[in-house]
Parts: structure tokens; C-alpha cells; sequence
């Protein structure tokens, strides 16, 4: 293919990422907004520490597993868009990483997140007490749990007007509930939630219907909440929070648009220093770093990359990285363009000897941002977090680096040497 | 052509001044760590007339923290940062940062020997790494002593990018040394001297680019990321010097005391 037909190429694959990276009015499949992390659009991040130490070692993983999918149906409830949870793991103790984009206060989620909500019915037995005067009361936990839940929703109380939490069971469970409701004609039947009894009411007779309904002392909130954790289900292992940050909007907006400014800033000066230092080589390293530029931005959105700071900092590295694929390409041209005949042959040349360093460095280079995005999951390593961020940016921004530098740059010399040529 | 390789007494004066320094105001004073490692609480509040402050609580109890926000809030302050840290998660992420560092560390020193046949250069390129993230945490230890800079988990990324920069910068370094010793041979000091000057225009030119990317974010960019950018403007300084000054000055070194033990 002549370096011509490439050109065009190139330039049609420029338009196509042009069109994908602009901002559009209206997000469609292809162009969608570029997603950024909590610390630039604002938002929370929660860090649960599961319990782990009473599961048995085989049970484990998939009890995480279950927990995982547990928080995350729970957020997903609430209502909160594009949520992130995460599983992590360093040594033996078990994490849940909850990312909740545009929630400015985490206190709400934390105790939707964090509440166990074991719901469990119990009988009430009287224990023969010494004192006849004093009876006392024991409960009996039955085999009607959350698990036999089928949904749960808010409702009203009938009598009192106050919210509360309706219940309808599975087949199965409606068939327990009939039979404890049976068994316990004129006594109390306690529903019990994490440990404490809600309520206790007395059964007036056998339910057969398969629902009931929890009235506690419930704000209309706090209804609402518990069914959102019913209908997700319990956690099967006790959670607590070790780590909460929360970035308000006004500050993320403001790392954006300062971050974007100083970033426009400074490749102005690059893109300057470029021209000042080659000329028209620096001309075509600079439409290179553009094309760089557009490419990377594409591909955030295709992928999508989860964009935070210090994955702009790996981008900003890939950006000196693609300079300096140009810079060891043109020095090398000003060294050969004495000792060959023409100037294309000096290029290629140039282009031949300066790949070997190129090649050499951006390989140690992507062997660091390998280890560090840990594609495999390795448990000794970042398995979540910014580090993780930064290297694979950086790793992206390495493999276009070389795209734009070698392929890029070196059609379009030799498309402007060829056309010096015929002057 | 300069002489680079004569000064290196020079060379190991200036290494040696900084990273001493370094080393004793990491002995005498240490890290200042923010909440990142140590665990507390960091709250940044915008007040009504538009100013900003950052407050640092040691960890704390659930009802004391709340009292300080409820006074914030009286006092129509709006937060826009909170940060509440258990004591236990800093250690962990160095001790997986630090896991990071060695196996990509053995992993280039395996590259390195690889491409350019020989332990030597690989060794070489690792301890220019060493010698770059010294200089780095002990500026970090001197910044945190006398302006109360604190180091997180940027400073923890800014380390880790400018180890992948202190290598691609050795390795372009190493490749001319390459090429001069299959074509034209001789002593290694002369190839040593000839490669150092043949790469110098385009090792300042490379740092200047990311130096004025660099700049432009210490002075524009947000308070956030700003010592992030200083951290990473002092590794690249740092990373382009040590590509000749410390790693190739280690090889010829290396490469003079075989010499002389083979004459013995």
C-alpha cells in the first residue's frame, strides 16, 4: 500500500475516533459520555470488612460471592445509577468495595448496606418459671426465615395508618407460615430481625393466604429500607465499614476543569516546543500527538475506562512516552541525513534503528503497568483502587503510543518527504 | 565529544548529597502520612465567602464526628470532601504496592539482561530505579518536615510512574550503547561517553516536554493533584539523570574495577 492510501487511511480512522470522543448532546450506543471516577465526578466510596471467621474455609468463597451480590442488589434498589461493588481480598481478610457515583452522603447507603437483615419468625414459649407469679417467656426460632420471602413491599397499617412492611412468602413458606400461624392460635408469634424481635403480634388464627405484615414503630423511611434489604435478601456474613470517602460535586467539577485546563495548557507547550525544536518534524509529531490524542479519548469511551486522577496521570506519562518515540526518531534523522543519499532513505533508516529503543523501553514499560493493572486478579496485588487506574491508562496509552508514533508519524513523513521531492 | 564519564566522583557527589540528605530527614523526621495510611478522618469544608479549609481528625468515635460536621453545617460551611479512613488499609496497599515494585523490579532486571546480554546493564537499570525513588521519598520526607506535605496514595502512584519513566529513560541510554559497541567497538568509557553525548539533546528534550506538562498542572491544576505533580516533576528531573550519571556510570565503573582485578 502506498503511504498515500495509508494516510487516508489513518485520517479515516482519526474522523471515525473524532466523532466518538466529542461530546454529544444526545449519549447514543457508540458515543456516551466518558465515565470518571468518584474523585472527579464526586460521590462515595464505602469499604465493607466481612466476617468471615465463622464460615468454613470451602463455603467461602462462594458466601462472598453471595454477599457481593446481596449489597449490590440492595444498591441497585436504592436506586442509585451505575453503582461499582467490588470483592477484594488481602490477607484473609475479606472486602467490599462500594463505589456510589453522585451520593454526597454515604450515612443513608452505609446503613442500608450494612444491616445484616436476618429476618426470622419465632415461636413464643412459656418456660416453667419457680415463681409462679412471674411467668417468663422464651423464644423458639422456627424454620421460616427471609430465605422463604418472595417479595416485600411498603404498605399502611389498616388500624393505625402507620407505614409498614407487607410480606408474601414462597409456596413453601406459605405453608410454614400457615403451620406456625396453626400451632399458635391465641399466643404471640415473634418476627425477629437481626437478633432483636420487631414485633410480636398475637395470631388470631391459621393464615393460609401466604402473606403477613411487620408492624413496628417504622418511619415511612425506615419501611421503605428494610423491604429494599428484604427483597435483596440477608447478608450471609456480618459486615462492618473501615473506610468512607466521599468527594463533593463542587470539588470533582473543579479537578476537572482545572485538570483540563493545565492539561490544554501544557500540550500547547509541547505541541510548541515540538515545532520549535524540529521544524516540520515537529509539525507531524504534533499531528501525530493529536491523532494520539483523539484515539485514547475513543478508546476511554469504547472500553470504557473509568477515568480518576491518577489515571490521568498515567495518561499524561503515555503522552511523554509518544513524544518521545518522535524525539528518538527525528534525532536519529538529524545523525543519518548526512550519510545517506535521500532524505526517504535517511527516514527509513532512522525509523529502523530508533525502533529498537522504542521497542526495548515501552516493553519495560508495559511489563510495570501489567503487573500493577493485574489483569489475573492476583491476590498479593491491587486488586481494586487508584493504582489500578493509573496502570491501565498508562498501559493503553503505551500501546496507541506506538501506533501514532511509528505508524502515524512515519506514513505521514514519508508521504511529505516523497512530495518535497517533486518540488 | 565531553568527557561525561570523568566526572563521576561529581556524579556520585551530587547522588550521594541529595539522597543522604533524604535519608537523614527519613531517619530524623519521616513521612508526614495522611489519613491515606494512618487511618482518621479528613473533612474539607468550603465556607460562604468562598474560602477553603481541609481539617485532619485522628480516628475517631461515630457521635464525636457527627458533632463536628453539625457544626460545620451551623455554620453554613459546605463539605465538600470526606474522608474517614480505617487504621488498617494503608499498610495493606504498601504491602501490595510494594510486592508490585519488586516482581516488576525482577522483571526488568530480567528484560534488560535479556535485550542487551548482560546481568551488568540489567543490574544497572535497577539500581537507577533505586536510586530515583530514593530521591523521591527522601524530597517527599524534607517537603513533609518544613511544608507539612503529606504523602498518600498519589505519591504512591507518582513513585510507581516515575519507576516506569527511570527505566524507559535507562533503556534509551543502554540502546545507543548497544549499537556503538556492535559498530564501531573499542574501550567501554569511550562508548560510554559517545552514547551519553548522542542521547543528551534527546533525553533534555523528552524531560522538557513532560516537564512543561508538568508545570502547567503545579500551576493551573487543583489543589488535589498539585504535590502529585511535584512529586512526578522531581522524578522526572531525578529519572533523566540518573539514565547516564548514575546507571551508565555504574557500568563503567563496574566494567574499570574488572579491569583492574584482571591486571592483578
Amino acid at each position: 500500500m502506498s503511504p498515500l492510501k495509508k494516510v487516508i487511511l489513518i485520517f479515516v480512522l482519526f474522523l471515525a475516533c473524532l466523532y466518538i470522543s466529542l461530546p454529544l448532546k444526545k449519549p447514543n450506543k457508540i458515543n456516551n459520555d466518558l465515565k470518571l471516577g468518584l474523585d472527579l465526578a464526586g460521590g462515595s466510596q464505602l469499604v465493607f470488612e466481612a466476617d468471615t471467621s465463622k464460615i468454613s474455609s470451602d463455603k467461602k468463597s462462594s458466601s462472598l460471592e453471595s454477599l457481593r451480590n446481596v449489597i449490590e442488589r440492595r444498591v441497585n434498589l436504592f436506586g442509585i445509577s451505575e453503582p461499582n461493588v467490588q470483592t477484594s481480598n488481602f490477607q484473609g481478610k475479606d472486602r467490599i468495595v462500594v463505589e456510589l457515583p453522585g451520593i454526597n452522603d454515604a450515612k443513608e447507603a452505609q446503613a442500608l448496606i450494612g444491616r445484616t437483615a436476618q429476618l426470622v419468625f419465632a415461636e413464643v414459649v412459656e418456660v416453667p418459671a419457680k415463681d409462679a407469679t412471674n411467668p417468663s417467656t422464651s423464644l423458639r426460632t422456627t424454620s421460616l426465615t427471609g430465605a422463604d420471602l418472595a417479595e416485600s413491599s411498603v404498605t399502611f397499617d389498616q388500624n393505625t395508618g402507620k407505614p409498614a412492611v407487607s410480606l408474601t412468602f414462597t409456596k413453601e413458606g406459605g405453608e410454614k407460615f400457615a403451620k406456625i400461624t396453626g400451632d399458635n392460635v391465641g399466643k404471640p408469634v415473634a418476627i425477629v430481625l437481626d437478633n432483636e424481635v420487631v414485633s410480636a403480634p398475637n395470631v388470631q388464627e391459621k393464615i393460609v393466604g401466604g402473606t403477613a405484615q411487620i408492624t413496628g414503630s417504622f418511619t415511612l423511611d425506615e419501611a421503605k429500607k428494610l423491604s429494599i434489604q428484604l427483597n435483596a435478601g440477608a447478608l450471609p456474613v456480618p459486615v462492618k465499614v473501615v473506610e468512607e470517602r466521599t468527594i463533593g460535586a463542587t470539588l470533582g467539577a473543579e479537578s476537572i476543569s482545572k485538570s483540563i485546563i493545565a492539561g490544554l495548557v501544557g500540550l500547547g507547550m509541547v505541541i510548541l516546543f515540538m515545532i520549535l525544536a524540529y521544524g516540520k518534524l515537529g509539525l507531524v509529531a504534533d499531528i501525530g500527538l493529536i491523532v494520539f490524542g483523539v484515539i485514547t479519548l475513543a478508546l476511554y469511551k469504547l472500553i470504557p475506562v473509568v477515568l480518576t486522577l491518577p489515571g490521568i496521570a498515567g495518561f499524561l506519562l503515555s503522552v511523554g512516552m509518544a513524544v518521545d518515540s518522535n524525539i528518538l526518531i527525528f534525532e536519529r534523522f538529524k545523525e543519518e541525513k548526512g550519510k545517506h543519499s535521500t532524505i526517504s532513505d535517511a527516514l527509513e533508516v532512522s525509523f529502523g534503528r530508533a525502533w529498537d529503543s522504542i521497542r526495548d523501553a515501552n516493553v519495560a514499560t508495559l511489563l510495570t503497568a501489567f503487573i500493577l493493572a493485574n489483569p489475573l486478579d492476583w491476590n498479593f496485588l491491587h486488586t481494586s483502587g487508584p493504582v489500578r487506574g493509573f496502570a491501565i491508562t498508562l498501559a493503553l496509552g503505551i500501546a496507541i503510543s506506538l501506533f501514532t508514533g511509528i505508524i502515524v508519524s512515519r506514513n505521514l513523513l514519508r508521504l511529505f518527504v516523497k512530495e518535497k521531492k517533486h518540488d | 565529544m565531553i568527557n561525561w564519564m570523568k566526572y563521576r566522583w561529581l556524579y556520585l557527589v551530587i547522588s550521594g548529597t541529595v539522597i543522604l540528605s533524604g535519608i537523614f530527614s527519613l531517619l530524623k523526621w519521616g513521612l508526614k502520612y495522611g489519613v491515606d495510611f494512618t487511618g482518621g478522618t479528613l473533612i474539607e469544608y468550603k465556607f460562604q465567602d468562598g474560602k477553603k479549609q481541609t481539617f485532619k481528625y485522628s480516628p475517631m468515635g461515630e457521635e464525636e464526628l457527627e458533632k463536628i460536621r453539625l457544626d460545620f453545617k451551623n455554620q453554613k460551611a459546605e463539605e465538600v470532601r470526606f474522608e474517614n479512613v480505617g487504621p488498617s488499609i494503608g499498610p495493606e496497599l504498601v504491602k501490595k504496592t510494594i510486592t508490585a515494585i519488586v516482581i516488576s523490579a525482577v522483571g526488568i532486571l530480567l528484560w534488560v539482561s535479556l535485550r542487551f546480554k548482560s546481568f551488568k546493564f540489567g543490574l544497572s537499570a535497577v539500581l537507577g530505579m533505586l536510586h530515583d525513588s530514593l530521591v523521591l521519598i527522601g524530597s517527599f520526607s524534607l517537603l513533609g518536615h518544613f511544608l507539612g506535605v503529606e504523602v498518600d496514595f498519589l505519591f504512591v502512584t507518582a513513585l510507581l510512574t516515575i519507576l516506569s519513566f527511570s527505566v524507559h529513560d535507562t533503556i534509551v541510554n543502554y540502546d545507543r550503547i548497544r549499537e556503538i559497541k556492535k559498530k564501531v567497538g573499542g574501550e567501554f568509557y569511550d562508548i560510554a561517553n559517545e552514547a551519553t553525548s548522542e542521547t543528551m539533546v534527546r533525553s533534555l528534550n523528552n524531560s522538557f516536554t513532560i516537564i512543561f506538562m508538568l508545570l502547567a498542572l503545579i500551576l493551573l491544576g487543583g489543589e488535589t493533584i498539585k504535590w502529585f505533580a511535584v512529586a512526578l516533576l522531581i522524578g522526572t528531573v531525578s529519572g533523566t539523570y540518573s539514565s547516564p550519571f548514575v546507571s551508565v556510570a555504574i557500568l563503567v565503573t563496574w566494567d574499570r574495577i574488572g579491569k583492574r582485578l584482571k591486571k592483578v
